[in-house]
């Protein structure tokens, strides 16, 4: 057992723990600051994988923008009974059974995939991860388009969550 | 030794049925929202091990993953100001009582 | 010459469709067209006749002219007209008693009185009321039928010119059935009286009898001769293969054909059986009268028999057949007219009674005889018959004058009136002695004598006898109507006060004495004493040249002579005496029931052929089989489909069309759908739901499908 391996099971147990919380937790709000754990978890993760930029993408963009926005969200439709009993539904084990049932499958299908025992390889040398990404999003011959329709649909998502969110003034 | 991609791919998929369980079972719209946001994430790692453990000099994973992030972020502007924008309406966030689309 | 006959028939035919169409309303100009179609049609066959006169051996070169009609096949059916001598003598007579009969229906239809008080049309004038000098009286009224009378006697003569003037069988039927026709027409003239109506039908019917078998006959004919037109028939060896061929009833196909043409004769001229319409037909005005029962429709059936003489005479049964039917219907009509009281009832007996002294004839062979006593008796007869009216009229007026209702008609209501109407007397004593046979001054003494003496002569003395006794009956029945009509004293005020009628009524009554004189003088045989041989047997060669065979004159003897003189001068002399001194029908001795009621053979008739007619007319044919078995069937059916109906309806139509298919799926779409809907819950958690666990489900499906293969 390495060092990584052993790193990689805690930081996979603060992800499924927090994962857990998140779905079951009772409060709102404690759902939200759970999820900020799992991310920082996933974050760590990307570290692990060599994705630098990425698990710094995570934390700035999902913590820093999308857990405010939850919390936001959380604190304006905030009702006092809204919080007291079951805050699953009714039939609740049905959509347990069937995420058992898919994680089985899934499992499964990772365990018989050919390969699937491979450990990661050196990162080739001279490449710097940063750099290649930056000019992978813009280089026509990689994955430019992607990125602009990715920009057009943020714009998109902007102007409709405003016009959503707006409150019509008489 | 070093992790076998399989693990990641375990964990990934794990994350991503807690997510799902999320989803279809919490009452509270926004619950389901940060359900949504779990399995967006487990996605993320998948893909993320798949450019690490396959090719790391094809920048295809990261860049899908970067696209991602677009996407999440841009789901939950839009899901979290039509949720609010409901509250105001119908006074409640439960899923379940939001079925105005129904028969 | 031939197209001058084919125009004779056409004046009449115009002056019917004119008046009809054209001068119904007027009166005068009617029968100025009536008149004068006649008197048109007389002229032509006055032309014609003379013509005929002049021609040596008319027998052998007569007029005729014939035109393909019916294109049969590879050959043509002929229509035509022909003149030989036998048509030519009976136009004679038909032109003039016709015109003579169109002349007096203007007077009997009291053209020029004014329109009665109440009359309507259909029913006879009953006289209008005039003022005159201050005091109102009745006077004879104007028919008001008027016009309708003319035009249906000009139909009539069309119809009897047509028939007289014919080549061929089937235009004869046709004007057999025209006269048919109009004499229902006519004796049903005024149609408001059930008894007119009656005897209308009566006749038509019984008529009807003897023209089907006629026409059976003339389609027999047809059959085996394959023509129609006399000439074609009358051919010697035509004869002789219809004589030879045998037919039913055990007679050759001439006997057979001659049988049912006979028969319609029998029919038409009222021998028994089928004599009972002719006496109730006097019904019809008094002109009817004389023209069908004297003068024309009667005779048609006669001259029908003797134009077919060749054909008849060939069979021996058939000649039997006739001369039995024409001789007991002489003896039968005679000795029943002798018990009426109506004046024209004893014309109409006396009719058919002569009508089978012609019969008689013919079946002896007798053929010039019949000829010549169906010409003088057509004169005769038809002066009797107008002179009845004129009596009648004359009668009417006196009841008009007295404004007392007695039968005008009835013979024991008149008396004296030779003081009363003169000419009407005189003349209808000279076709009283003329019908009875007064020797030698009248025109009937030579006809009915020839018959005798043929019928003595060629050795048929059982016809002889009986001929004999209906001449001496004829006699005495005549006197007993000449001496209760015209002599002795009025027996009621209406007689008292009966007055000559007018000039248009006159004039053709003598007119039609002077035929009834004359006319037997063309025909006086050549043997016979002191007068033999002044005069030539004129009728007998001409008419005799109508066959093939110049008929031999019977050899002259005194016993048919003796015994015609002996029944006429006896009758006539017996008559006077009984009935110069009866004044009632209490007094009269031969008012038996038996002869005054016709020996009851309406009522036998009525019995065996009217009632049972009815019956299955009504019971059988329209209460049982049509409504009972027919309409029952149909309603059986209709309530028969009626049921079916119901049961599809209500036992499949409703349970399993409209509800179980219908409704049901209407209702089994709602159900599912009601249930179905309740999917779309509107929330989006069980949405997900679903859709996952049908992932799980193909997901697994898949895989193992895939590790299957």
């Amino acid at each position: 057992m390495s060092a990584e391996q052993i790193l990689f099971i805690l930081v996979g147990v603060v992800i499924l723990g927090s994962a857990l919380m998140v779905v079951t937790t009772r409060k709102l709000i404690h759902a939200a600051l759970w999820l900020v754990v799992t991310l920082f978890g996933v974050a760590v993760l990307f570290t692990l994988l060599r994705a630098n930029f990425l698990a710094v993408i995570q934390v700035v963009v999902y913590i820093g923008a999308i857990a405010i926005l939850f919390i936001f969200a959380v604190m304006l439709t905030r009702r006092e009974q809204m919080e007291k009993g079951r805050q699953t539904r009714p039939n609740w084990w049905i959509p347990a059974l069937l995420g058992a049932l898919i994680l089985t499958g899934l499992v499964v299908l990772i365990l018989n995939l050919p390969g699937a025992e491979r450990t990661a390889l050196a990162l080739p040398e001279g490449l710097d991860p940063v750099r290649a990404l930056g000019s992978a999003l813009v280089s026509p011959k990689a994955y430019v388009l992607p990125f602009e329709v990715a920009s057009v649909l943020m714009l998109a998502a902007l102007v409709g969550a405003v016009y959503v969110a707006t409150v019509d003034k008489k | 030794m070093s992790i076998p991609l399989s693990w990641y791919l375990i964990l990934a998929a794990t994350l991503f049925c807690i997510g799902l369980y999320g989803v279809l079972s919490r009452k509270n719209a926004i619950a389901i929202l940060l359900g949504v946001e779990l399995m967006l994430n487990a996605v993320n790692v998948n893909l993320v091990a798949f450019w690490r453990y396959l090719n790391p000099a094809e920048m295809a994973g990261q860049a899908f993953a970067v696209i991602v992030f677009a996407v999440a972020a841009a789901e939950v502007a839009v899901g979290l100001a039509l949720i609010i924008s409901v509250y105001r309406r119908q006074k409640t966030v439960v899923a379940d009582e939001i079925d105005l689309m129904k028969w | 010459m031939n197209f001058l006959i084919w125009l004779l028939p056409l004046p009449p035919l115009l002056a019917f469709f004119a008046i009809l169409l054209l001068t119904n309303k007027k009166n005068a100009l009617s029968h100025w067209v009536a008149v004068g179609a006649a008197g048109l049609s007389w002229l032509g066959s006055m032309i014609v006749f003379i013509k005929a006169l002049g021609v040596e051996e008319f027998g052998k070169h007569i007029f005729e002219s014939s035109i393909n009609w019916l294109p049969t096949g590879a050959d043509w059916f002929r229509i035509g007209v022909q003149v030989d001598p036998l048509s030519a003598v009976v136009l004679f007579f038909v032109a003039w008693t016709v015109l003579a009969i169109f002349v007096y229906s203007i007077g009997y239809h009291n053209f020029g009185q004014p329109k009665g008080d109440h009359d309507i049309a259909g029913l006879q004038p009953h006289g209008a009321t005039v003022e005159e000098h201050g005091h109102k009286h009745m006077v004879p009224s104007i028919e008001p039928m008027y016009a309708r009378f003319f035009a249906f006697i000009c139909l009539f003569a069309f119809g009897m010119y047509t028939l007289v003037l014919s080549d061929n069988l089937l235009t004869l039927f046709v004007g057999w059935e025209i006269m048919g026709l109009c004499s229902y027409l006519l004796i049903g003239f005024w149609y408001g009286k059930k008894s007119a109506r009656d005897a209308a039908i009566k006749a038509f019917m019984t008529t009807r009898i003897g023209d089907v078998f006629m026409l059976l006959g003339i389609a027999f004919a047809y059959s085996f001769s394959g023509s129609l037109s006399f000439r074609d028939i009358f051919q010697p060896q035509m004869l002789q293969g219809l004589a030879s061929t045998p037919a039913f009833f055990g007679l050759s196909a001439a006997g057979v054909i001659g049988l049912f043409l006979f028969i319609g004769t029998i029919g038409k001229s009222a021998q028994w059986p089928l004599h009972v319409w002719l006496p109730d037909a006097m019904e019809g005005p008094t002109p009817v009268s004389a023209m069908i029962h004297a003068a024309t429709m009667v005779s048609a059936g006669v001259y029908m028999v003797i134009r077919m003489f060749p054909l008849l005479s060939i069979d021996p049964h058939t000649m039997t057949v006739v001369a039995v039917i024409g001789s007991f219907t002489a003896l039968f009509a005679a000795t029943i007219a002798v018990a009426q009281n109506d004046i024209k009832r004893v014309l109409a007996y006396s009719t058919i009674s002569q009508l089978g002294f012609m019969i008689a004839a013919l079946g002896i062979h007798a053929y010039v005889a019949a000829a010549f006593h169906l010409v003088t008796h057509a004169f005769f007869k038809a002066l009797l018959f107008l002179g009845s009216g004129s009596v009648i009229h004359g009668m009417e007026h006196g009841v008009l004058h007295t404004g007392k209702h007695v039968d005008a008609q009835d013979m024991f209501n008149m008396g004296g009136l030779r003081r009363k109407m003169p000419i009407t007397f005189w003349t209808f004593l000279i076709g009283g002695l003329a019908l009875s046979g007064f020797p030698v001054l009248t025109a009937g003494f030579w006809s009915k004598d020839e018959i005798l003496a043929e019928a003595f002569g060629n050795g048929h003395l059982v016809v002889f006898i009986i001929l004999a006794a209906a001449a001496f009956l004829t006699a005495f029945y005549t006197m007993r109507q000449i001496t209760l009509t015209f002599l002795g004293k009025a027996r009621t005020n209406a007689a008292e006060h009966a007055s000559e009628t007018t000039w248009t009524m006159t004039i053709p009554l003598i007119v039609l004495a002077v035929f009834a004189v004359g006319f037997g003088w063309v025909g006086i045989p050549e043997h016979f004493p002191a007068l033999g041989g002044l005069l030539p047997n004129w009728f007998h060669e001409f008419v005799g040249g109508t066959l093939a065979e110049q008929p031999e004159a019977v050899a002259f003897s005194w016993v048919p002579l003796i015994t015609s003189l002996v029944v006429a001068l006896g009758g006539l002399f017996v008559g006077w005496l009984v009935y110069r001194k009866v004044f009632s029908p209490a007094e009269d001795r031969l008012q038996i029931p038996l002869l005054k009621n016709k020996y009851y053979f309406d009522e036998i008739y009525n019995f065996l052929f009217v009632r049972p007619a009815y019956w299955v007319a009504e019971t059988f044919s329209s209460l049982f089989m049509d409504q009972t078995v027919i309409d029952g069937f149909l309603h059986s059916l209709a309530r028969f489909s009626l049921f079916l109906g119901n049961i599809f309806r209500n036992y499949f139509d409703k349970p399993v069309i409209n509800e179980f298919f219908g409704d049901g799926t209407g209702n089994v779409v709602k159900a599912s759908g009601s249930s179905l809907r309740k999917i779309q819950a509107g929330r989006v958690q069980y949405y997900m739901v679903i859709s996952l666990v049908l992932l799980v489900i193909f997901a697994f499906l898949f895989y193992f499908l895939k590790r299957g293969m």
